[in-house]
């Protein structure tokens, strides 16, 4: 009997459930991203060596606790000697910049269609749905490398360049979300309210997928990242003096084999773990951004 | 209340005045409504040459069965109405306007700031990501152009007049903090918040529990009289009829087959649609009695029958009801029946004349 009346007072003792939730806040992921973000702002300041110019007579250095390392490289450098610290350093400036507007550049575009579509339906909806067919049949590297190979290879160009491959993501699964969302009550309350077209898709639409195209941005910021490396290492990303951990990976590849592992597995632990903390951020913020599940 | 009526003292005096006098609030005259599928091939007559008048202040009920037009006549009121279906003929005065030729823009200006409506489920008629605050404030917003710490006084103010225990936390809360009841009064706060001149109920408390009905009605009766709007409530429920209104409009196949005071159409209803409908309630008193159904199913609205469209069910059907269809005959004290039963033979004569001319 006793410990049923436990087992009963348990699930009332919801202030401490509620204070539980407050941990929820993902720390290190947040950390993760924090130390990066900071990293690439103050690059200049925390290199201990210019990342583009290596002295020849001190290529292929290995970390300093290996044999062979010192502390003039901590961790090593690459075939030119440069410095693969101030190289990642460097580089986080990079993938920071080409992920985040890339993938926020992708999202405005692609939401926008999205609801626009969705919302607005008829021919608008037909133009810009075969618009976006077609666009999602175009292999996604093949058409970078196309627009790449047009406009020049520089950051710039790139972030514009992912955003236009990937816009189509958000734009299909945002118009699947607003076709339902504009059915619902709230929605024709509006419209007997007298809000125009543009009001509802505003202040009823768009709070409501904006979960959602978070959650797609959170996994495109690892596509996207992906697909920059990618390019740098076709030749066609960012152009290779500058850092960035996609050249610098695929750079790396080939001393694999030789037993030079710092050279690609460095950078590749940079990207998964921006990638990896990106995601969970994204997954924190999905939940707070919904009051229903904010406040149970 | 005072505090919410003077943002539309600019035009009320003029215009309440000579709708008072002059007019009707709102007068529908042999509107049409129909969906038209794509190919122009089906044609399903949801509204059919309905007529109907309301006053400043007064209720008009709106009964039917499921399919009968109710809903369909409330959004053509507001011109909301589906891609699909189109306003065929007829005209809605609103106080002297005719909203069927009204602009797209005009038209925004009328919804929720002039006539507010009601939905079917107010329970899902609050976006879920808004506070309460924010979305009574909206409608104040829009037509008003006010500023948020402005709309957000008068939404206190709104929540307080629908009788929200604590309106000042209430504000900052979000709509799943609610209970039903709640949402419910916040969807009527919401509803009157820009002094609309006409209200339309459609179905406002088929959701909701029986207690909380009584509530609700009262409260929308309270609403009405502190704020002289007129309400026209869809409902299939009698009762709520006999209770809340003043005139009454049956619809059956998408017409208007009885309409006039409540009293008088509860007392010797012309139509024997309506004299059904009033049958099939179950009376508390003899308890020995079945209750007695309407036979048959209502029609197709692509393909009507010939003659009256209840014919095929009624009881007292001769052989004109199902060859031609009866004009909507007018007897007095403003009460109308589209059926062959009505037609004294005094009024029969000039009521055809006057059909066989429109």
């Amino acid at each position: 009997m006793t410990i049923q009346a436990e087992i009963i007072v348990l699930p009332s003792s919801s202030p401490e459930r509620s204070s539980l939730r407050l941990g929820d806040f993902p720390l290190i992921p947040a950390l993760i991203i924090g130390v990066i973000a900071l990293v690439a702002i103050f690059a200049n300041l925390l290199a201990p060596h210019n990342p583009e110019i290596g002295s020849l007579t001190a290529r292929f250095r290995p970390p300093f606790w290996e044999t062979g390392g010192s502390t003039k490289y901590l961790l090593g450098t690459d075939q030119l000697g440069r410095d693969v610290l101030s190289r990642l350093i460097f580089g986080a400036r990079v993938s920071m910049v080409v992920g985040f507007t890339a993938v926020i550049f992708a999202g405005a575009v692609g939401t926008t269609l999205g609801i626009i579509s969705g919302y607005l339906g008829g021919w608008v909806d037909q133009v810009i749905m075969r618009i976006t067919d077609t666009w999602l049949a175009l292999p996604a590297l093949m058409f970078a490398i196309f627009l790449a190979a047009i406009v020049g290879p520089s950051m710039w160009n790139i972030v514009i360049i992912l955003g236009l491959v990937y816009w189509t993501r958000y734009a299909r699964v945002i118009r699947g979300e607003v076709l339902s969302l504009k059915e619902r009550e709230f929605v024709r309350l509006a419209i007997v309210a007298g809000c125009s077209k543009w009001t509802i898709m505003r202040r009823h639409i768009l709070p409501n997928v904006i979960n959602s195209a978070i959650v797609i941005g959170t996994l495109m910021l690892g596509v996207v990242i992906i697909t920059e490396a990618s390019l740098s290492f076709l030749g066609v990303g960012v152009p290779p003096p500058e850092p960035a951990w996609g050249l610098m990976l695929s750079d790396g590849k080939q001393s694999l084999m030789v037993g030079r592992w710092w050279l690609s597995v460095l950078p590749g632990c940079c990207i998964m773990l921006m990638v990896l903390s990106a995601n969970l951020l994204g997954d924190w913020l999905r939940v707070k951004l919904d009051p229903q599940l904010r406040q149970l | 209340m005072s505090s919410l009526t003077p943002s539309s003292a600019s035009y009320e005096p003029t215009q309440r005045g000579r709708s008072v006098t002059t007019r009707p609030l709102l007068e529908i005259e042999n509107l049409s409504t129909h969906y038209v599928s794509s190919r122009g091939t089906r044609v399903v007559r949801a509204v059919d040459e309905v007529s109907l008048r309301i006053n400043v202040g007064e209720t008009l009920g709106i009964v039917g069965e499921s399919g009968s037009g109710k809903s369909t006549l409330a959004l053509t009121i507001l011109r909301v109405l589906p891609p699909a279906a189109r306003i065929v003929s007829g005209k809605i005065l609103l106080e002297g306007e005719d909203l069927v030729e009204k602009s797209d823009a005009e038209m925004r200006h009328v919804r929720g700031k002039r006539i507010a409506m009601i939905l079917q489920d107010p329970m899902a008629s609050l976006n879920p990501l808004f506070t309460i605050g924010d979305q009574v404030a909206e409608p104040i917003r829009v037509h008003e152009g006010a500023g948020r710490a402005t709309a957000w006084r008068r939404a206190r103010e709104l929540l307080k007049a629908v009788r929200i225990p604590s309106p000042e936390t209430r504000v900052t809360q979000y709509p799943h903090e609610m209970s039903g009841g709640m949402r419910q009064r916040i969807v009527g706060a919401i509803g009157i918040s820009c002094e609309p001149r006409l209200l339309i109920a459609d179905e406002p408390t088929t959701s909701l529990d029986l207690t909380i009905q009584a509530q609700y009605l009262n409260l929308l009766r309270e609403l009405q009289r502190e704020h002289g709007l007129a309400l026209i409530f869809i409902t299939h429920n009698l009762g709520i009829v006999a209770k809340m209104c003043d005139q009454l409009a049956v619809m059956y196949a998408g017409r208007v087959v009885e309409s006039g005071p409540v009293s008088r159409i509860f007392n010797a209803p012309a139509h024997p649609y309506t004299e059904a409908l009033l049958n099939s309630i179950p009376r508390m008193s003899d308890s020995t009695q079945r209750l007695t159904a309407i036979e048959g199913q209502p029609p197709d609205l692509a393909a009507l029958p010939p003659g009256c469209a209840f014919a095929p069910r009624c009881t007292k059907a001769f052989d004109r009801c199902h060859e031609e269809t009866p004009p909507e005959f007018r007897s007095g004290g403003g009460r109308t029946a589209r059926c062959w039963l009505a037609a004294s033979p005094s009024t029969h004569e000039d009521i055809l004349v006057r059909s066989g001319a429109a």
